[in-house]
């Protein structure tokens, strides 16, 4: 095959485009971080995510978060359709700021766990989690 | 799905003032993610509970958001401090409307 100009110029489009994809899924995940940040500064430190390293079955992945004096604790899946996951909001009685439970992944990806503490920062915390059989049907 | 929904919750009968306990929660529900499809290619609608809460003698123990990406059957283990003797209400808010509530007495000694 010959490289004209005219076909360079075409592959390095697609290759554009390519890349253009995954970003797009990325950015969601960012807005759905932001809309609970509030555009905040995001440190790190403070927050612990449990999670397995390999999930045999997508449709029940046990996670854990654990953010000593935090207020509220959000969860993402980076590569699910949707990226929220579930919003912990602590009351005054409880006696630790943790909580566990079972999600979905559709696919090998990074879960993301952003606490707010009580001073109005962010912290996050991601592990990656590979999926073996996906979680979100169809 | 208002049918076959059974809340089942575990906690201690009784704790001493001021401990902190481990409160497990689970209902059998369907978490329909609205990302399916049916044989026909229809995406099946979303219908899930989208809420869960637990008080304390009218105060917080924790507030959860739950979206669609939470297993069937949703399940959460958190801790609670007791300062006296008194009930826990859980309140599962469905997207249908339904609300499903069990309550849980402990005795401080």
């Amino acid at each position: 095959m010959i490289l004209t100009r005219r076909s360079t110029l075409g592959l390095g489009a697609a290759a554009l485009a390519m890349a253009a994809f995954p970003m797009r899924v990325m950015a969601s995940t960012e807005e759905a971080i932001a809309a609970f940040t509030g555009g905040a500064e995001v440190g790190e430190g403070g927050l612990t995510l449990t999670a397995p390293e390999i999930a045999e079955n997508g449709n029940t992945v046990p996670i854990e978060v654990d953010a000593p004096g935090a207020v509220a604790i959000a969860v993402f899946a980076a590569s699910n359709p949707l990226p929220e996951v579930v919003q912990f909001n602590f009351g005054p009685l409880a006696a630790s700021q943790s909580a566990a439970t079972r999600i979905r992944l559709a696919k090998t990806q990074d879960v993301i766990a952003i606490a707010q503490m009580a001073d109005g920062s962010f912290v996050r915390a991601s592990q990656a989690v590979k999926v073996t059989i996906g979680g979100c049907g169809g | 799905m208002a049918s076959g929904v059974k809340p089942r919750v575990k906690v201690p009968k009784s704790a001493s003032a001021g401990e902190a306990i481990i409160i497990k929660t689970l209902i059998s529900h369907n978490m329909e993610s609205g990302q399916r499809k049916d044989s026909d290619g229809n995406v099946i609608p979303r219908s899930i509970i989208n809420r869960f809460v637990v008080d304390f003698n009218g105060q917080n123990v924790i507030d959860v958001a739950l979206e669609a990406a939470i297993s069937t059957n949703p399940y959460f283990e958190f801790e609670a401090t007791v300062p006296e003797s008194g009930e826990f209400t859980f309140t599962w808010y469905d997207d249908d409307g339904d609300v499903y509530t069990d309550t849980k007495a402990i005795e401080v000694g």
